[in-house]
């Protein structure tokens, strides 16, 4: 596995995209932090660009790697390695470089601005592990829709649904149920509803620890009470760590049994 | 070599192969034919284990091949269409391959013989058809393997990379392998080949020399032989 991950990550490292998601973020920090000089505000607006364009980044550059290597695949397919060496290195790959993309591009300028003697530390870090939580979930989501898919317009299309699902349609759905069963305590509901969604778990999660969830009337406070805690942060994290692990597991299974 | 008993294979509704069985074991080089959709492909994904058959046993070398993916070792593939990571270049590349099967003696060799010198550190997305298509016969002839798998291999060569290729196949045999082709140029496979398979709606309709085949059909070329079977069969 770690031959092919070698490899892959090589291929992608280099890859013209890879420079371009990291200047985007590399811009966009440094954009936000020198003409802002407030740090705390700073990473509010790119958790909120993180949230939206990670999911976004993951899925198209899952589907698209996916795709496009089929002949490589094919090739490899037909060495002495197991089909999940294959695809768990090459999805390793995808995730890791565009993991790195993020970290370093949103890393340098908060560091060249002073972030290690500051209090926002902790916040920030927290911005970017969600962040890397988010690219592997959904390259991994978007490895088992092209799995599915021969067709990769019809892959591509699924996966641009997943996105929009996941960052917008959600919670659309979620704001309308809990409008029409506000007679109903709703904290229960509404704590789970977040866990479901990796997106949304990812935003609370970062909410919460800027102390701004004030904002959010009783519900915040519910919130505030869960994901303010210690036990609160370990089971969101845990929760994020299962989203990965299902998806994963799942391209291991399909790909046992699939034709290729 | 090459064992195959009762391989099933269905596609949906659409059934590719039909309990096929053939044995390969000896040394040569022999031909895989069949028109379109007769199952080519899928008995060669088939024996490389990237088709799942629905029934039936095919043992490599003694080993039945769903154990474990140490079979592959033994063979080499050339795939039909080149592609490869867009930003490795041609030397990782092959350092890849050497990386998953074992160093490679020939590799040196048989970059001179294509004259790859001058791509070795281009990369790979900047390469044109053709040379593609000579970095992947030389990923496939650098591995010294018992069994080599080409599927249309002379796709996209220029004429004198087309005589080495043919070359190469022919110093392979001499070495003993076994090499299985699968081509729709009939004067390549003439040229090249000692025995035809030729598939026929999932079962193998021919398989021989091609001497014989031109004796049954009373035909004195190949592609006329060929086309006899085809309209037997729809009789």
């Amino acid at each position: 596995m770690f031959k092919i991950l070698k490899y892959s990550f090589y291929d992608l490292a280099r890859s013209r995209w890879s420079y371009i998601y990291f200047l985007f973020y590399f811009i966009l920090a440094l954009v936000l932090l020198f003409l802002n000089h407030d740090l705390s505000k700073a990473v509010i607006t790119l958790m909120n660009v993180i949230i939206i364009l990670v999911p976004l980044i993951g899925t198209i550059f899952g589907v698209m790697y996916y795709y496009n290597s089929r002949e490589f695949t094919e090739l490899l397919l037909a060495q002495p390695i197991k089909r999940k060496s294959i695809f768990l290195g090459q999805y390793l790959g995808i995730a890791i470089s565009l993991s790195m993309s993020l970290l370093l591009g949103i890393g340098i300028p908060f560091v060249i601005y002073g972030l290690f003697n500051s209090a926002a530390i902790w916040d920030f870090s927290l911005l970017l592990l969600t962040g890397v939580f988010l690219t592997f979930i959904f390259v991994a989501l978007a490895f088992n829709i092209s799995l599915e898919n021969e067709n990769k317009i019809k892959g591509f299309g699924y996966a641009v649904l997943l996105w929009l699902f996941m960052a917008v349609i959600y919670d659309g759905l979620f704001l309308m149920s809990l409008v029409m069963f506000e007679d109903y305590p709703l904290d229960k509901l509404s704590l789970i509803g977040t866990m479901l969604n990796p997106v949304d778990l990812s935003r609370t999660l970062i909410l919460l620890k800027l102390d701004i969830s004030a904002l959010m009337g009783y519900t915040g406070a519910v919130f505030k009470q869960f994901f303010g805690t210690d036990t609160g942060l370990f089971t969101s994290i845990g929760v994020l760590f299962i989203w990965i692990l299902i998806p994963v597991k799942r391209i291991v299974v399909r790909v046992k049994r699939k034709d290729f | 070599m090459i064992e195959i008993r009762g391989l099933s294979k269905k596609f949906k509704k659409n059934e590719v192969l039909s309990g096929l069985d053939l044995v390969i074991d000896k040394a040569g080089i022999f031909a895989i034919l069949g028109p379109n959709g007769s199952g080519k492909t899928t008995l060669i994904k088939a024996i490389l284990g990237m088709v799942i058959p629905d029934a039936g046993e095919i043992k490599v070398a003694d080993s039945n091949i769903k154990n474990s993916p140490d079979y592959r070792q033994k063979i080499d593939y050339l795939p039909q269409i080149a592609n490869f990571p867009d930003n490795l270049k041609v030397r990782e590349l092959i350092a890849m391959i050497q990386d998953l099967r074992g160093d490679s003696k020939e590799a040196n060799n048989l970059i001179d013989r294509f004259d790859l010198h001058p791509f070795m550190d281009k990369k790979l997305v900047n390469l044109s058809g053709g040379t593609k298509q000579k970095v992947n016969i030389l990923l496939t002839f650098m591995i010294d393997s018992p069994i080599l798998i080409l599927d249309e291999p002379t796709t996209g060569l220029d004429p004198l990379a087309l005589i080495q290729l043919k070359d190469l196949i022919q110093e392979k045999k001499h070495a003993g392998k076994t090499i299985l082709i699968t081509s729709h140029i009939m004067s390549f496979v003439e040229e090249m080949t000692d025995e035809v398979v030729f598939l026929l709606e999932g079962k193998i309709r021919f398989k021989g020399l091609i001497q014989k085949l031109k004796q049954d059909t009373n035909q004195n070329d190949l592609e006329h032989a060929i086309a006899v079977l085809l309209e037997e069969s729809h009789v």
